[in-house]
């Protein structure tokens, strides 16, 4: 009978080598499930995960695309990935993304159509600080309420839908929108805008602050004190406090870093690729962020590499939509699939396989 | 008057059932030790495949089965995960979840507006005629009486028989349960999959019943509010009736307050039952006392024998 062994450390090769394991299995049953759609499977997963970068016909489009949709993927998960090492569970990134989008954008349409070159830092200041302000509910929540963030921040994610929505229909709308809901297009007007640093990349503000991010945050993991204590915290709570680590000072850092960066990352959006502010801007990178965070093992570098992956699924479910007529939600099923492969492939990091006879208790 | 009481009691009944059903369904799983987060994604499963089922059969009886089934195949991932592969118990919830949600989607594309059979309805005319009581308590589908008869036998289960009590025991202290010879494992994939069907009937409930549609993502975080009723009810079955009503109340009267337009912003009155849920949790979860003793002592921890 196959018996699982605890290893005393996780196995460095499987921690590498199970997200990549995890990658080629997801892509098999992706292909079972493209072909129980009626399509061709080995197709579907070229046009996902090749055409995009090497296709003469569609790269052009989609290799700027590639940092365009990494770019907030890799600035939330790296917020959240601090908080997951210590075992502080915000899940609502969503929210917060949202939240920082209206507030960065409020603060651009206040000064309406002035173009002074310090709007957009002050949108990136509001964004930031919107971010914040809506990480700070369930952090603060949990510290001196004990309220599980968990759903605190989740249930916030719908309330910042409903704030959303009244934004897009009522007090952020176009005045000179002829009454369609939607605010006014920010990436079109110098002065609030985001725009593409170099052209052809699709590198825009966002995804440099995503780089400096990982920097930031591979520096802090590895070489600050403050990386030693979400360490600790998350692997032996109890030691964490005997070591004099303040855990509620740690909450309320790690939940406001992944606000804030989730909020930056809202504004960066609605004032470049998404253009404005409206009830459906929002394309779930505050989800699909949490499985960046995990399939780059919570590591920055991973990170990275993981945020263009799935950066990647989403420019190819677009193109596989296009020409398989491949339904958009299949994509979404896919990146769920590919999280389930990696956590099942875990076992092999943490756990020894063992065979042997059954032995009578 | 803006607010009907009679019709606002039978559409909290309505609204309350689908979040009943999954709360009491996760209140199970997690008295037995486990924490699973991917209600919502079992809801929505769910509710597509009692949708589609439900619309090809003509049976909504069939329909029902097909979403209790729903909801147990994708707990079955959560249990082979968690516990013969001994993940994370949060991280799969969520993955659960986001798979669930496009799972669903994929499933339903193009089912919305499709044409649904009707439900039985168990008491007959004369009974619902009768005035206040009549459309209150005897106007309902069956399955609104079939979740109070489940809270009934959960609480009688867990708390009067030896299931009960052994189930208890895996949440409290899993080690222990095994030194006596129970099969930890076996008992927690039971519970698993009783939650999945639960929550998978709720979200049958909510697109054969109450919506009677299918749309993307309808389920709009019931799974959420209905693990959070488990924490606000202290793991009690009857709290989770108690609280279930009280969601149902606020999300059913919100609807009438926007449809009588009385001058509150309608995102706060769409937010409500969301603000409101938060506002209980923190009540209950700061009481010191009685969130730290009601909790299951073992839940979200990964039971490993080494023997």
């Amino acid at each position: 009978m196959i018996a699982l062994e605890k290893r005393p450390q996780p196995a460095r090769g499987w921690v590498i080598g199970a997200p990549l394991l995890a990658v080629v299995l997801t892509m098999i049953a992706g292909g079972i499930m493209f072909a129980a759609l009626g399509k061709d499977p080995v197709g579907a997963i070229r046009i996902i995960f090749w055409d995009p970068l090497f296709s003469e016909q569609f790269s052009g489009y989609s290799r700027p695309q590639l940092l365009v949709k990494a770019g907030p993927l890799i600035l939330i998960a790296i917020g959240l990935s601090l908080g997951f090492r210590a075992g502080i569970w915000n899940i609502g990134a969503e929210g917060q993304y949202i939240v920082g989008a209206i507030c960065g954008a409020a603060f651009g349409l206040a000064f309406w159509p002035s173009t002074h070159p310090l709007i957009f830092p002050g949108m990136v200041l509001a964004g930031l600080l919107g971010g914040v302000l809506w990480a700070m509910i369930p952090a603060l929540l949990r510290v001196y309420a004990r309220t599980n963030e968990i759903l605190v921040s989740l249930l916030l994610v719908y309330v910042a839908e409903a704030m959303l929505a009244s934004a897009a229909t009522g007090w952020l709308r176009n005045p000179d929108g002829a009454g369609f809901p939607g605010s006014r297009n920010l990436a079109r007007h110098a002065g609030t805008d985001n725009p593409e640093l170099i052209a052809g990349t699709g590198m825009h503000w966002g995804v440099l602050a995503a780089f400096v991010a990982v920097i930031a945050a591979y520096v802090i993991m590895t070489r600050h004190v403050l990386g030693y204590q979400i360490r600790l915290a998350g692997q032996a709570p109890r030691a964490a406090r005997f070591g004099g680590v303040n855990a509620g000072r740690l909450v309320i850092l790690c939940m406001g870093v992944s606000g804030a960066l989730a909020g930056m990352a809202g504004l960066f959006e609605v004032s470049g690729p998404a253009g404005r502010i409206s009830i459906d801007f929002n394309v779930g990178y505050g989800f699909t962020a949490i499985i960046v965070a995990f399939l780059g093992r919570l590591n920055p570098i991973g990170i990275l590499l993981a945020g263009l992956l799935l950066a990647l699924t989403f420019i190819g479910g677009e193109l596989a939509q296009l020409m398989l007529g491949i339904p958009a939600p299949a994509i979404q099923a896919f990146q769920g699939m590919l999280l389930f492969f990696l956590l099942a492939l875990d076992v092999l990091a943490n756990y020894r396989v063992k065979l042997k006879r059954r032995v009578a208790a | 008057m803006i607010v009907d009481p009679v019709t606002l009691m039978v559409a909290l009944i309505t609204v309350a059932t689908p979040v009943l059903l999954a709360a009491i369904g996760e209140l199970v799983v997690e008295k037995a030790g486990v924490l699973n987060l991917g209600v919502e994604g079992m809801m929505i499963m769910g509710a597509v495949c009692g949708f589609v089922v439900a619309h090809h059969s003509g049976s909504a009886a069939l329909g029902f089965a097909a979403g209790m089934a729903g909801g147990a195949a994708l707990a079955m991932l959560f249990a082979i995960l968690t516990q013969l592969l001994m993940a994370n118990q949060v991280a799969s919830g969520l993955a659960l979840t986001l798979f669930g949600l496009g799972l669903a989607a994929l499933i339903g594309v193009g089912y919305g507006g499709l044409p649904l059979p009707t439900v039985y309805r168990p008491f007959p005319e004369a009974l619902r005629d009768i005035p206040v009581a009549g459309p209150i308590v005897f106007s309902h589908s069956v399955l609104v009486y079939v979740a109070l008869m489940l809270v009934a036998a959960v609480w009688v289960v867990l708390t009067r028989t030896r299931i009960g009590l052994v189930l208890r025991a895996v949440g409290e202290n899993h080690d222990a349960a095994h030194a006596l010879g129970y099969k930890v494992v076996r008992i927690r994939i039971a519970a698993i999959l009783f939650g999945g069907a639960c929550a998978g009937l709720g979200g049958a409930f909510l697109s054969v019943v109450r919506v009677q549609n299918w749309l993307e993502g309808m389920t709009a975080g019931a799974g959420w509010i209905a693990l959070a009723l488990v924490v606000f009810a202290s793991w009690k079955p009857w709290r989770v009736l108690l609280g279930a009503w009280l969601f149902g109340g606020i999300a059913a009267l919100q609807l009438r307050l926007q449809a009588a337009e009385v001058g509150v912003p309608v995102a706060l009155l769409d937010a409500s039952p969301y603000l409101i849920t938060i506002i209980v949790l923190v009540i209950i979860s700061s009481d010191r006392s009685r969130a730290a003793l009601s909790a299951p002592a073992m839940l979200g921890r990964i039971f490993h024998t080494s023997g």
